[in-house]
Parts: structure tokens; sequence; C-alpha cells
């Protein structure tokens, strides 16, 4: 399996270390230029864009291409970043992998479920990393961001973010920071029912982390993946402190909730299955996003990142 | 999107797979002219998406004129945890020996179909035993596996065969027609060891719609809702009596939990979603404007993509519009908060540096109205 943050940071002593090359596919759309613009003011080292019929332009000093194949043979790049319509995805990640990328960013909402698990077989057998679809993408606060996130709730620190909302990430993280606990990592799962990496993937790609001081999962109802790592906590006997927030406590069962993903079918997605196997796991449950720091900072004690 | 029964079925009947011989209807007269092609006895069923039916009453066995007159009209008006009967469908009553359980699901932390299979059918799902469960990859179910869920669950006989065609078709339609789950529950086992499927659940991938235009006509989404999707923000109506309204699924979930744990009734979830513009959030100001119901407004937003300047222009063209005239609680954060206040300082909408406080202000201010 490759290692996310190899392929996000790289070593040290690398030429590229910290500033890895991105490629944005779609880069000339309306959300692909926006967020474009707001990545490379981050310092994100975007290289290349892909649009089809739009090879050789440039947005932004940044070189277009026809093809994933021909922006990965200029750049060596190993990362993309796809803003493209959900009905387009399937084809542009598959591309995206077929050409060598390793770790792909899926921004689009509403892909279907049938698409989404064909395009991650494929990144399985290519032994690549898929985030998304419908993340908000992935932070590294002060080193790179990949993604639609705002950069301003973000701050540098010891405390790893896993979330399957893009906006309460935000809110959770914006807690976090105000309470002096900054992030290594702020990572958005997806609102949709099928992740390219699952809650459990994401944890297991953070806790081996050097730099850190505890997880904080932001979830919501809908499927077991609170359930699954509750039990994967107790599993595999983590011992850093993790505390969880879990929304749409109040939701009525069987309306999709905004997310394709949140939606209870009896007990199975609900509130209180995950918070009681969270228990189980010694992972307490804020009520609310400005209850997250508190609760850390019971677990963590005096000593803060 | 979940098919009521008589859409699955007719799903079901698509592709080969048996169902009871049925019709439907969504008044008395034309009832009646049903039960007359169908012929006592039949079995009414109310068509509604939820579960528990039977015990509510709302599936009874009809014998002659006299008890159809009495029943349709009866499970007609029929409300299971707050469904109400959509139609009616008849159904020819079927002797049989045995009920199985048979269903394929989208299992989302295995990330590939899944077969279920009990040789108890006829409950549901939560309380059927001795299942047999096989996860079966990304396409159709082969044979092979099939045949072996067939002997897992005790089937003897011609019935092991009829099972296997039966997985296989079911599995088809699943996989054409991207569906999340389709259960028959139960399959019925017939005297001669056939197998019929006696009731049917169906849930349609709402992401993969634009490939089935075939399946727009079992669409049922209310006027609200089929307007809040086409200007890409997510409405879910509530019962209470506060709106809230918030950018991104997660925060305004999170804010109904709050909403809900300070007293307070939302009156409907409101995501604008992640493209939202000016008059798209215009346009859910207007929709709410409309539920009769609500006295007041929770807006809980976190600019990133969509600016909070975004919102709070809607908010000020509505009030010039006086389209919106009820107390608006608000708290902004993120991209543009600070130009957001300035602008709204004036206005209905009574800004709040923390949700907490924005909720503890809408349940006051809106109990205090009554």
């Amino acid at each position: 399996m490759v290692d996310l943050f190899e392929i996000l940071i790289g070593k040290e002593g690398e030429n590229d270390y910290k500033k890895k090359p991105v490629i944005v596919q779609g880069i000339t759309g309306k959300f692909g230029s926006f967020h474009t613009q707001q990545m490379i003011t981050y310092g994100t080292n975007i290289v290349a864009g892909v649009t089809p019929g739009k090879g050789g332009q440039k947005f932004e000093n940044v070189p277009i291409y026809e093809t994933v194949g021909e922006a990965v043979s200029a750049t060596g790049a190993k990362i993309s970043i796809v803003f493209v319509p959900a009905k387009f995805f399937r084809d542009a990640a598959m591309e995206a992998f077929k050409a060598g990328i390793k770790l792909l960013i899926a921004i689009p909402e509403h892909v279907p479920v049938k698409d989404a698990m064909a395009v991650l077989d494929l990144a399985k057998k290519k032994d690549a990393i898929m985030i998304g679809p419908n993340t908000p993408g992935i932070i590294v606060p002060g080193i790179i961001k990949i993604g639609i996130m705002p950069a301003t709730p973000f701050k540098s620190g010891r405390i790893a973010v896993l979330s399957r909302s893009g906006t309460l990430m935000y809110e959770v993280s914006h807690n976090l920071s105000l309470a002096n606990f900054g992030q290594c990592v702020s990572l958005g799962i997806g609102g949709d029912p099928i992740n390219g990496t699952t809650v459990i993937e994401a944890f297991d790609m953070v806790r081996k982390l050097p730099n850190i001081d505890g997880v904080v999962v932001v979830g919501e109802i809908g499927g077991d993946a609170e359930e699954l790592l509750a039990q994967h906590i107790i599993d595999s006997k983590f011992d850093k402190p993790v505390v969880a927030y879990i929304a749409g406590r109040a939701a009525p069962k069987e309306k999709r909730m905004g997310h394709a993903g949140a939606i209870i079918y009896g007990t199975y997605g609900s509130a209180e299955s995950k918070v009681s196997m969270y228990a189980k796991a010694n992972v307490p449950v804020a009520k609310r996003p400005a209850e997250v720091p508190m609760l850390l900072a019971g677990k963590i004690g005096g000593k803060k990142g | 999107m979940r098919l009521l029964e008589y859409q699955a079925k007719s799903l079901f009947a698509e592709f080969g797979i048996r169902i009871p011989k049925g019709l439907t209807s969504t008044n008395i007269e034309q009832g009646r002219k049903d039960a007359s092609i169908i012929g006592f006895p039949f079995v009414i069923k109310a068509q509604m998406a939820v579960g528990g039916r039977g015990k509510a009453g709302a599936i009874q066995k009809c014998h002659n004129l006299d008890e159809f007159e009495l029943k349709y009209p009866e499970i007609m008006q029929k409300i299971v945890k707050g469904e109400k009967t959509k139609a009616i469908l008849l159904e020819q009553m079927q002797e049989y020996k045995k009920e199985l359980y048979l269903s394929l699901f989208l299992n989302r932390s295995k990330r590939c179909y899944t077969v279920i299979a009990s040789s108890e059918g006829g409950v549901e799902i939560e309380s059927v035993k001795n299942q047999i469960i096989r996860e079966v990859g990304l396409g159709q179910v082969d044979k092979n596996t099939a045949e072996e869920v067939a002997n897992a669950i005790g089937l003897k006989n011609n019935s092991v065969e009829e099972f296997v065609n039966l997985v296989q078709k079911l599995s088809k339609l699943t996989v054409e027609k991207e569906a999340e789950l389709a259960e028959i529950n139960p399959v019925a086992i017939l005297n001669d060891g056939t197998l019929l499927a006696l009731d049917g659940k169906v849930i349609i991938d709402d992401n993969a719609m634009f490939r089935h235009d075939e399946l727009r006509k079992f669409q049922e989404i209310s006027e609200l809702e089929e307007r809040a999707e086409k200007n890409g923000f997510s409405l879910v109506e509530l019962d209470g009596n506060i709106a809230v309204v918030g950018n991104g699924a997660g925060l305004v979930m999170s804010s109904l939990d709050m909403l809900s744990d300070h007293g307070g009734k939302p009156a409907c979830f409101l995501d604008v979603g992640g493209g939202a513009t000016t008059e798209t959030v215009y346009e859910a100001l207007t929709l709410i404007s409309r539920m009769k119901k609500v006295k007041g407004i929770l807006v809980n937003l976190y600019g990133g993509i969509v600016k909070t300047t975004t919102v709070a222009t809607a908010f000020i063209k509505a009030y010039e519009n006086k389209l919106v005239d009820i107390p608006v609680f608000a708290r902004m954060s993120g991209a543009e908060a600070d130009k957001s206040k300035e602008m709204l300082k004036d206005s209905r909408t009574k800004m709040f540096d923390t949700v907490e406080e924005a909720i503890n202000a809408a349940v006051i201010g809106v109990n205090k109205s009554g």
C-alpha cells in the first residue's frame, strides 16, 4: 500500500519535499478555476491542468493539457484533484489512474454508486489512493492544501481531523484552532455512500504519524463507518486520545439528509448505534462542535499542540 | 428513491421474476373494477414506502364485496409511521408451503453487492434468523454462488434451480437499474416447489437517475423538494416551526440537533449546497416563505466555497420584496462574515457570534410569538 504522506509531503532531502506537484482536472471550469487560484495562493504547487479541447493554453500561468497522460509525462506529478461534473467523473478518474496518478482527490458530489465502485476497483489494482468523492479535500496546514476548504479555520499542529462532512470539518477545525489544538492534517472522507478512503483506512493512515497527539473523527448518521471504526480502535489497541462528533441525532428515519450517505434504515445508521459503539471504545462524543476541544483537552490533559 | 411495492414488482416482472396477479388503483371506483378482474378472495395492500404494514392493518385479506366496501376506504386512509397510503394494490391470494427471505444490497463498508438469504422470511430483516450472507463483487451473482446460497438455506429438488434463477434475475435488476437494495420478503415456495415474489422493496441510487429516465415515472417527491433539487439545494420537510438553513449537509444536521437539544422544533432541513448563488438562496427563501408553519428561521453558515455575503444579499433582497416577514436568527462565520454582519446590521436578521446563542434566541423568540 502506498503511503499517503509520502505522496503528499515526501521525504526530507527530496527536491520537491513539501512542495509535491499537483494536477487539476477540470481546471477551466467555474469551481476548478476558482479553487486552483485559492490553492496556488495557499502555496500548493499546481503544475498542470487538464481540460480536453484546451490543451496548449494556460491558466494562471499553469499549462493546460488535453489528457492526464500528457500532464503526467510533462510534470511527473502523482497527485490529481478532479473538478469535473459527476456524470463525467468515472472517465476522468479512470484516465488519471491509468496515467499513473497515485493520489486522487475526488471533489464531485452526486457520483453514482456504481461509478464510484468501478473507479475504486481500478485504484486498488493500481495501488493508488482515492479520497472522496464528495470530499472537501485534504489539508496539511502550512504545507499543502488540495481541496475546496477555506484556509482560515486550519492551523498547524498535532491533531488529525477526519470528517465525513465538509463544512463540519471547517467548523470543528476552527474550534480546535481557537483552543490552540492545531492540526497535522484535516481530511474529508466524503458524504457519499462509497468512500475511496474509508474512515478506518484514513485512521490507519494518520495513526502512525510521529507528530500526532490525538484524532478527532467527525461523523454523521448513515452507514456503519463509526461503528466499524470504534471496533477497530478496540482491536488495534490505539492508545492516543480519540474524540468524536456525530451530526444528525435529530434527523428522521428514511429521509436523506442532504448527503447521499446520510440516511437511517431501521437502527442501521442511527446516531444511538454509533454513540454506544464509541462508548465501548472509550471515545467520547461531543454534543456540539464547540465541545470537541473541551473533550480533547480532558483526554490530553495539559499537553497541547 | 424508494419504490412502492407495486413499482418494485413491475420491475420484478420486467426481469422475469414471478409475481402474483395484481392491480393498482387510487380510488374505489377503479378498485371495484380491479376486484372484479382479480376475483375474491384477494389481499388489499396499502402502497406506502414503509415497513410494518401488516401489523398496522394496512394489509388485509378480503373475501367478498361487503368486506371490500368497508376495507378499501379504511386502508386508503391509513397512516403508518407518518406515511400515507399512496395507492392500493389488490393481489390474488396465494397458497404456499414456506416463506424465504432474499435481498441484494450495496454493502458500503465492503464496497460490493451482498446477498442475504434465509429460510425464514416474512418478518423484517432485523428479525430474520439464520441469515446467509455472501459478498458477490461488483457484477452479477454467478451460478455457483447462487447454488451455494440455495443449499445453505436448505432448499431441495426443483426449488434449488428456481432459487438460482431468482437470485440471478434479482442480481441483474440490481446491477442494471443501479439499486442500492432489492429485497423480496417473503419469497413463497408454492406447493409445486416453484417460487413467487410476495412482496418487494427496491431503492434506486438517486445519483444514477440521470441514466434512468425509464424510472422517472416512479418519482414521488413533493413539489417543494423538486424545486429544491432543481436549484441545487437539499430540502427535507419536518414537523416543527423553525426553518433551519445552512451550507453543507453536516453543518445543517448539526444545527438541527442543537436546536432540538434546546427544545426547538425544526420545520425543515435546508442545505443551500456548494453551488449556492444569491438567486438560489432567494429561491430557497421563497420556498420557506410558503411553508405556513414556519415562525422563524435559523441560519448557520460557515463561509467557504459559498461566501456568507451571497446569503446575506439574498436575505436583503427578500426583505426588500417583503418575502420574509418572520424573525431570522443567524450565525455567520468564515468567508466575508464581517461584511455580512455589516450588511444585515439594521435588518430583520439578528446576528450572533455563536450558533448556540442564535439557537437560544430563536427558541425564545419563536415561542413568544406563539
